[in-house]
């Protein structure tokens, strides 16, 4: 109807382009500039700090007998290990092999134990006591080392540097039924077989252990495990209790190749000195009549430390950080509902997707960062301020330790763009908060920080909740070859590492998925 | 580039049972001050809701400079809007509330204080805008709207919460943006608050347009053409205007009211005849005058439930 009779406005502002980094730069601007949100990242990443260390020391404290493992042994792999055991050997100078026949293996549990010695003792051959040929760098504890075994009830196994574990025949060992057990050295490769009878023989495996010096130690072990059982379950670790085990077993026709310069056995307790949680058991030693020996050995060669602290009991304290981490997810996009400032943020940005994209991006970088710093604190500044009171936690090897720590920042930053996705699908500050809380801190609270689960209800937990995720901070695997409570409260999960973080990370996925999609069909 | 206009044709939309547009149709052109104007709930916000893509229509189709707000690059650019003052996070101080949305344009922070100063909140900028009273909140959306600077502006209500010295300043801001060429549409329910400020209006009622016209076309249809006539000499002057074909009617005293004649034509035959008059003026009536008349039906209705679905 009117003519436009002026010259219309042109806008004084460059011609330009949309693009997703002004978007992610706008919503960065949104974050740091409430400092409600930001002062609830620093005290999530101050807190899982302070109440690591504070978690570590309490758990070190908790130890029943004095200082806990003043020396923690570590493999060659860099984690930390057990190992103790008797052992009658003689040194091998390149290449060569040693064959020996098992004929029992027998155990008792010492129970009762006084400073004086063994009250009294009971039968009990352990699952995992280990009778065999070892072939080991060094009489240190934590050398490289293979070894083919017969075991209380699993049969003929090879196992080398502490995690290896390859079965060989089944079956326990009698007299009647003994075990032939044979290892042999080429370089730095150890083959090991068994049999039956000492005619067919069976390769088991063969490994490598690089880098052996051309002289070894090789001969005959026994070691048996501690027999435990949990007493006492808390926050940031457990107490176990158990008594020794003693497991001696009898070997004959032993052969020898290659050269073996020393002229005659020698019998060595490896252990780690009065402070070991493994004591060499009382009556540790052996007896050599003729070409038959009986060897009595206390112990374990086995990954883990036993009674040890993994380091993620230093990071127990990120749930609570995460609580905080939570709420301002949730509110980054909540708050926009509550005063109508979404339609300002979608007039600005009409591509709405993008701008959920932008929030989730922005908020994981700000969290992720966070929990890096809270979690590297935590174990990095919490390992150095217990050493210095004479604690110490379980070396793990390098790339465990940053799958802990990135992993734990990786947690906390998943977990916020879940809160971010609930937030935007209930467009309701509290009831976002309430939905993340109960989906991913409760089942872990219940299930690993404060067990009132039974293991298997808690198991079913950190398999299908959100809470799964937590398992990127399990520090030590579970070892089959290992006899030890793999119980949550422990700091073991039932899902893998990286399974359970997937578990997580399907959730959070879904989550703003779902909330694009609403945010797509609803009215601003 | 098309010219800046906004292009609203045929909207309609429901809530439940509130049909809240009800092909809803008008254009803003550039270089005016058009006033969109009625009563509560008469679909003013809705309306501006659907042109900046925050809610979709059931129907109907709204532009901004011949295209879909979703397809405009950089919106703030080409679109400053106003559409409630309070949707600020209260503890976020105001500057930090336009640098996000420049950010999200590519623009930079000198452009921000450039607004601030333009909305007169230099020395409240590093305040939190919750603690913004309703009138500075709305200076402060007025700063965001022109951010981008936009050739189009929609501000819903800026004169909310303003006080006196404030809608002065406002009414003198919108009428220079206008001058400059820009589109410019300010939706009020009070018609007072545009006179003499809007060069157009248009006037709607019930989620569709009652009137779209000109602000001079208004006033002079709701005037009509009555013209008050004070003389001593009542009976003179009403047989030389009945003559010359008018319509005379008392009004009590020495007042005439006469129409069918235009002011001028009266004030000649009156002189030609010599008939004694001491005023002849055209009556005038005001916007809100005609506001009021053309939304009578409109607010009357209002109370009725809506008729069953189209």
């Amino acid at each position: 109807m009117t003519a436009p009779t002026v010259t219309p406005y042109r806008s004084g502002t460059p011609a330009g382009h949309d693009s997703f980094a002004h978007l992610l730069h706008a919503e960065w601007t949104k974050f740091r500039t409430v400092r409600g949100w930001v002062i609830a990242v620093v005290v999530a990443m101050l807190v899982t700090i302070l109440l690591g260390v504070y978690g570590g020391i309490r758990s070190q404290n908790g130890c029943v007998n004095g200082p806990c493992h003043p020396f923690i042994a570590v493999g060659p792999g860099g984690e930390a290990v057990t190992d103790a055991f008797y052992f009658v050997h003689r040194p091998l100078t390149a290449d060569g092999s040693i064959t020996v026949r098992v004929t029992s293996l027998t155990g008792v549990i010492e129970t009762d134990q006084t400073p004086q010695g063994p009250a009294r003792t009971e039968p009990g051959l352990q699952p995992w006591s280990k009778a065999g040929l070892i072939i080991t760098a060094g009489l240190s504890q934590g050398s490289a080392y293979a070894a083919v075994m017969v075991t209380g009830s699993l049969g003929t196994r090879m196992q080398w540097n502490y995690t290896g574990d390859t079965p060989g025949l089944a079956g326990a060992v009698s007299a009647a039924s003994p075990r032939w057990l044979r290892l042999t050295r080429a370089g730095d490769a150890i083959t090991s077989y068994d049999s039956a009878d000492g005619i067919r023989w069976t390769e088991i495996g063969t490994v490598s252990l690089p880098g052996l010096a051309p002289t070894v130690q090789a001969g005959m072990f026994v070691t048996s495990p501690q027999y435990t059982q949990q007493v006492n379950q808390q926050i940031s670790g457990g107490t176990q209790s158990g008594d020794p085990t003693d497991a001696t077993a009898a070997f004959d026709r032993v052969s020898l190749q290659g050269r073996w310069p020393a002229s005659a056995w020698t019998g060595t307790a490896v252990s780690g000195g009065s402070n070991s949680q493994y004591p060499t058991g009382s009556e540790a030693g052996y007896r050599q009549a003729g070409g038959a020996f009986s060897v009595t050995g206390s112990g374990d060669i086995a990954p883990g430390a036993a009674g040890g602290t993994p380091i993620n009991t230093e990071l127990a304290g990120v749930f609570i950080g995460l609580i905080a981490v939570v709420v301002a997810g949730a509110l980054f996009i909540t708050a926009e509902y509550r005063r109508g400032m979404i339609r300002v943020t979608l007039a600005a940005s009409p591509r709405r997707g993008r701008v959920l994209a932008a929030k989730a991006i922005v908020l994981a970088a700000v969290t992720f960062a966070a929990g890096l710093i809270g979690a590297a604190g935590a174990v990095w500044v919490g390992d150095r301020l217990l050493a210095g009171h004479g604690f110490a936690f379980d070396p793990a090897t390098v790339p465990t330790e940053i799958r802990v720590i990135a992993g734990t920042a990786a947690l906390v930053a998943v977990a916020a763009v879940f809160a971010l996705g609930v937030g935007a699908i209930l467009r309701h500050g509290a009831g976002a908060v309430t939905v993340v809380i109960t989906a991913i801190i409760l089942p872990y609270l219940l299930a690993a920080a404060f067990p009132v689960l039974p293991a298997g209800a808690a198991d079913w937990l950190l398999r299908v909740t959100p809470a799964a995720g937590f398992a990127i901070q399990q520090a030590i695997p579970a070892y089959p070859q290992v006899a030890a409570s793999y119980t949550p409260v422990q700091g073991y999960f039932p899902l893998a590492p990286w399974a359970g973080f997937a578990v997580l990370c399907g959730y959070a996925a879904l989550a703003p998925v779902l909330a694009a999609f609403l945010l797509h069909r609803r009215d601003a | 580039m098309s010219d800046a206009t906004i292009e609203v044709s045929g909207l309609r939309k429901r809530f439940g049972s509130t049909l809240a547009l009800d092909g809803m149709t008008f254009t803003v052109s550039p270089g005016q001050l058009t006033g969109f104007i009625g009563p509560n709930g008469a679909g003013k916000s809705t309306t501006m809701r659907v042109i900046l893509g925050l809610d979709k229509p059931d129907e109907g189709t709204a532009l901004v400079s011949g295209r879909p707000y979703r397809d405009l690059p950089r919106p703030l650019t080409q679109v400053g809007a106003l559409l409630d003052a309070a949707a600020l996070q209260p503890s976020r101080a105001a500057r930090n509330h336009l640098l996000w949305l420049a950010h999200s344009q590519g623009l930079g922070a000198r452009r921000v204080d450039e607004v601030l100063s333009r909305a007169g909140l230099e020395t409240a900028a590093r305040r939190k805008a919750g603690g913004y009273s309703l009138g500075m909140r709305q200076r402060l959306g007025i700063a965001a709207a022109l951010l981008g600077d936009p050739p189009v502006l929609m501000l819903d209500e800026p004169f909310n919460g303003m006080d006196p010295e404030g809608i002065v300043w406002m009414r003198g801001f919108l009428a220079a943006l206008a001058a400059q060429g820009r589109a410019v549409l300010v939706s009020s329910h009070l018609m007072s608050e545009l006179q003499d400020t809007a060069d157009h209006v248009v006037i709607v009622g019930r989620g569709k347009v009652i009137a779209d016209t000109s602000v001079a076309d208004l006033l002079a249809s709701a005037s009509g053409d009555r013209v008050t006539v004070r003389t001593s000499a009542r009976w003179d002057a009403a047989a030389v205007l009945s003559a010359a074909g008018a319509t005379v009617a008392e009004a009590g005293g020495a007042i005439l009211t006469v129409s069918g004649l235009a002011a001028e034509r009266i004030t000649a035959l009156l002189g030609d005849r010599k008939v004694p008059f001491s005023e002849v003026s055209a009556h005038r009536a005001t916007l809100e005058e005609a506001y009021l008349e053309l939304t009578r039906d409109a607010v009357e209705y209002r109370a009725e439930p809506v008729r069953g679905a189209a």
